[in-house]
């Protein structure tokens, strides 16, 4: 085995060769702390870290890097999103020191959704990197020391790099491509869009392991519950790059309505059961927008608690470990 | 559509036509440094900037890439993409950005395939934009060599291979 990039929480879980899980914050429209701690209790027993987005959807919330802060501060283990859409070279280079400094040991390096997606589309795109150029920024900064300018750092930020992967939109035949030049620009694990569509996962990670992308990075499926019919109908034609195949649509419609959400949420259990058994795959983040009270029950229903490492949480743990107890004897 | 655009449908000859504009410009190297890089700059640009612009809808980066991209200009991408496309592409193949717009990287990647000369050159990490070689003649900055300039900490780390364990 490699050493420790960054030595993070997630980078321990997935180097000893156990699924991992991450969950996404959806980040208050606020600015009282607590909202965030509140966000992150639910998350933090069930998973080996927090995604902090950055504007996801081009909507403006609590910033990332502050909500990286908040978590580190409190002991939890944040994934810091950077979007390519907001800030130019200068600035995103001093927030990865900036967030290394708060004790925030990785970054999820992403191009963003357009400025068109969101609520202030009248705003100005930077998109100064691209997700490729950011992530190799991130990895000089990190393996030489230096900004990209070769200015040299007198600590350089330990940072686990992660990158995204879409396989559900076109170009199909390039995406495996382009996670190979993700890989190769430093990305050491990857977090995929959201996952629906399983067949057509099972043809892209063939290919990634003919390329043996599964080996170089490790690689995390994107799930999520869907609430409805209606739901899934919004996302696949408003959320950018996100592909839901009729046949999950018919079955939530088929769903009487007061058990939609409960099929919602089967769905995702079973796509995570499915995804698993696929050879290269490391683990899920779990994306809840809206009904993040889902996603410590989605997490368990597929069996994957108790989370390995949860140190400083062990009254965290045991409260789930009692749930999960309660559970099973109920049953 | 106008006559020039429609040529970007046959990357393979687009790619012969750079192969000669490359050894026509680079041969009238010395002829361009007796005159002088700014003033060839200034001659050129306009030229240069209305053939590219009508082929390629080319934003004149002032770093073309154009070979290594499919003879398809990234900086016509709403995000400027250089390294390939994002992940919003919608299903009918069309830019997040621009619906009634063909996402110009599932072009790209189209055409690249069609290129036997340059094609795989589409899997070249590309270095960070230069903004201020923006409005530049590229055929200029060519010459001179700035156009490959990358910063000082980028130098050195494409050669590092993809290897071993993760």
């Amino acid at each position: 085995m490699t050493e420790y990039k960054s030595g993070s929480r997630l980078e321990r879980v997935l180097r000893s060769g156990r699924f991992a899980v991450t969950a996404e914050l959806n980040p208050p429209d606020s600015a009282d702390p607590q909202e965030v701690y509140e966000a992150a209790l639910v998350l933090s027993e069930v998973c080996d870290g927090i995604n902090a987005t950055d504007a996801s959807g081009a909507h403006c919330h609590m910033s990332s890097v502050a909500i990286c802060a908040l978590l580190t501060r409190a002991g939890y283990e944040p994934v810091f999103q950077v979007s390519c859409r907001d800030r130019n070279r200068i600035a995103i280079q001093g927030d990865l020191l900036g967030a290394a400094a708060m004790g925030v040991r990785n970054v999820l390096c992403l191009t963003g959704d357009d400025v068109t997606a969101g609520d202030q589309p009248q705003a100005k795109r930077v998109f100064d990197f691209d997700s490729i150029q950011l992530l190799r920024t991130a990895k000089i900064m990190r393996d030489k020391g230096q900004f990209l300018s070769g200015r040299k750092l007198t600590t350089s930020p330990q940072l686990f790099l992660g990158a995204a992967s879409n396989p559900f939109v076109q170009p199909f035949d390039w995406r495996p491509l382009r996670l190979a030049k993700k890989v190769e620009a430093g990305a050491d694990f990857i977090q995929s869009q959201y996952c629906f569509d399983v067949p057509r996962f099972k043809e892209f990670m063939k290919r990634v392991r003919d390329l043996g992308l599964h080996e170089k990075a490790f690689y995390l499926v994107g799930v999520g519950p869907l609430r409805s019919e209606k739901a899934a109908e919004f996302m696949r034609s408003k959320v950018p790059g996100v592909h839901i195949p009729d046949k999950i649509v018919e079955r939530l419609r088929q769903t009487p309505k007061e058990k939609k959400r409960e099929e919602g949420k089967k769905i995702c259990v079973e796509i995570i059961q499915q995804v698993r058994e696929i050879e290269g795959v490391s683990g899920v983040h779990v994306m809840a927008y809206r009904q993040e009270e889902l996603v410590a029950e989605i997490i368990q229903e597929s069996g994957l608690l108790p989370r390995p490492m949860q140190t400083g949480f062990d009254k965290g743990q045991e409260k789930v470990r009692l749930r999960r107890r309660k559970n099973e004897s109920g049953d | 559509m106008g006559l020039l655009r429609r040529l970007q449908n046959h990357p393979a000859f687009l790619e012969k036509v750079y192969g000669l504009t490359h050894t026509a410009v680079s041969s009238l190297q010395p002829l361009i440094e007796r005159i002088g890089y700014e003033r060839a700059n200034r001659w050129l640009k306009g030229g240069e900037e209305w053939a590219k612009r009508a082929t390629f809808d080319c934003h004149m980066c002032g770093q073309c890439i154009l070979h290594s991209t499919g003879m398809t200009c990234p900086m016509s991408c709403p995000k400027n993409l250089r390294n390939g496309p994002c992940g919003g592409v919608r299903a009918n193949g069309h830019c997040e950005v621009k619906p009634e717009m063909k996402c110009i990287w599932v072009q790209a990647f189209e055409r690249s395939r069609q290129m036997p000369q340059y094609g795989d050159e589409i899997l070249q990490i590309q270095p960070p934009v230069n903004r201020q070689l923006e409005g530049e003649s590229a055929w200029i900055t060519m010459l001179t060599g700035v156009d490959k300039v990358t910063p000082k900490g980028w130098v050195g780390m494409s050669s590092i291979p993809v290897i071993g364990d993760r």
